[in-house]
């Protein structure tokens, strides 16, 4: 079991700054967030943005701001869950709580910041019947161990970057690959649209253009996969795997069970410190609704402020707070 | 003023009047009447999260750029007439067009 001070759940922007507020106050994080990387939407849907809002940097890449961050960070040394979905928060009878991740993975802490942006980011799913039914019975939407894949008969479907990229590599580990996607075109990075073509062409795959999966059956576990043309005929295709990589989308995820006040998917707080109706649970940063409340990266900044020094009092109950300013002694000096 | 017909995922259909003269494109317009759309990227063409089909007046809008056809490419729902709505700047051509919305988000009422 991990223990912490603050279990932050998000480790966007607004996440990592809340562990240099919390670090200020002397307060260990660890930060948990279903994507493989820090960063949230920022390293995930465009890292090369530009953002011009952030007081002093007159222009920013995304990904430019999370590594400044991760460096202003680094003296507090958080610990990280990476690529886990918080599933389950159980409150213990001293106050503190138990989170619990998808991989089972227990975190114990006396608060938790939620900082979830627009949530958890999930596989985008096609409009294929019984997809759902499948998952992880034959469907998955991600590539974690290739290994899984060795000498089987593998169908994916996508025309972006990842279907490429995966097409190329599951070529030289299953048994056969099978790429279907929508267009006859690819507009991925163009070397790897290449590399596919080449391989067709070799026979070393099977690419199925201008069509799209409609259909998958199976019996207790997939063995074949419906397609059909742009001339609307369908053929059947027997498959051990179908992988569908169609990018993220995110959703408010397991947190609407929680039992915090939710209004229009984000979660109602009170703007003294940023808490929620549980106590000991705050919500920070695009995830939390307010009167006045803008979705901007700096409110965000501001509000982790407000709620370590709120946490405090959680973690020390028995500590005066002294309000101190970094530019005395350095952030180490707190 | 522009006049569009917007059908939500429910199907139901508003008129929206909009200033042609304020620079606004539909990702912006949809946004201020208050359908939920994400556009999660902030109008890059970057996460498809304001994905529309044009129902009607198709031809009449802009062509595609890059960015958009990259990103449409990717959405698993995307037909021949799809478009992203952060890429429409409103214009006398958009007058009559019909979209629907594809990526409006359901919303959770507590």
């Amino acid at each position: 079991m991990i223990t912490t001070d603050i279990c932050i759940i998000g480790a966007g922007p607004v996440g990592l700054f809340a562990v240099f507020e919390a670090g200020l106050l002397k307060m260990r994080c660890h930060l948990v967030d279903a994507l493989p990387q820090v960063g949230g939407q920022l390293s995930e849907i465009y890292p090369y943005k530009p953002i011009y809002d952030i007081p002093g940097a007159p222009e920013i890449k995304a990904q430019e701001l999370v590594d400044n961050l991760k460096k202003q960070i680094a003296p507090f040394a958080p610990t990280f869950t990476l690529g886990e979905r918080v599933e389950t928060i159980e409150r213990q009878e001293d106050k503190s709580f138990i989170v619990t991740t998808s991989d089972h993975t227990k975190i114990h802490c006396k608060v938790i910041t939620i900082a979830g942006g627009l949530g958890c980011f999930e596989p985008r799913k096609p409009a294929i019947e019984q997809l759902e039914a499948f998952e992880g019975k034959g469907v998955t939407y991600m590539v974690k161990d290739p290994e899984l894949f060795r000498d089987k008969h593998i169908v994916l479907a996508g025309g972006g970057d990842s279907a490429l990229d995966w097409t190329i590599y599951l070529s030289n580990v299953a048994k056969s690959v099978t790429l279907v996607h929508r267009g006859d075109t690819f507009r991925g990075a163009p070397d790897s649209a290449e590399k596919v073509f080449h391989l067709a062409e070799a026979g070393k795959i099977n690419l199925v253009l201008k069509s799209n999966i409609v259909k998958i059956n199976g019996n207790g576990k997939l063995n074949e996969v419906l397609i059909e043309g742009s001339d609307k005929t369908v053929t059947t295709m027997a498959t051990d795997y179908l992988i569908p990589l169609f990018g993220l989308s995110p959703k408010l995820g397991p947190i609407a069970d929680w039992g915090l006040n939710i209004d229009k998917s984000a979660i109602s707080v009170n703007t003294f410190d940023y808490s929620t109706n549980i106590e000991g649970i705050y919500a920070i940063g695009d995830i939390n609704t307010y009167p006045g409340k803008l979705k901007l990266i700096l409110c965000g900044f501001h509000e982790s402020a407000l709620m370590a020094h709120s946490a405090f009092k959680h973690v020390y109950p028995n500590q005066r707070l002294s309000f101190k300013y970094t530019t005395v002694n350095g952030v180490n000096a707190f | 003023m522009i006049n569009i017909t917007v059908l939500n995922k429910a199907g139901e259909e508003r008129e929206l009047e909009v200033p042609e003269d304020m620079g606004l494109n539909l990702m912006e317009i949809l946004k201020a009447n208050e359908y939920n759309v994400l556009a999660t990227c902030g109008g890059m063409a970057m996460c498809g999260t304001c994905h529309v089909q044009v129902l009607e007046g198709m031809d009449n809008l802009a062509a595609h750029s890059d960015a958009e056809l990259d990103m449409l490419d990717t959405l698993p729902d995307a037909e021949s007439n799809s478009r992203l709505a952060c890429q429409l700047r409103v214009d006398e051509n958009m007058h009559g067009a019909v979209f629907k919305l594809c990526a409006e988000e359901d919303v959770e009422v507590a």
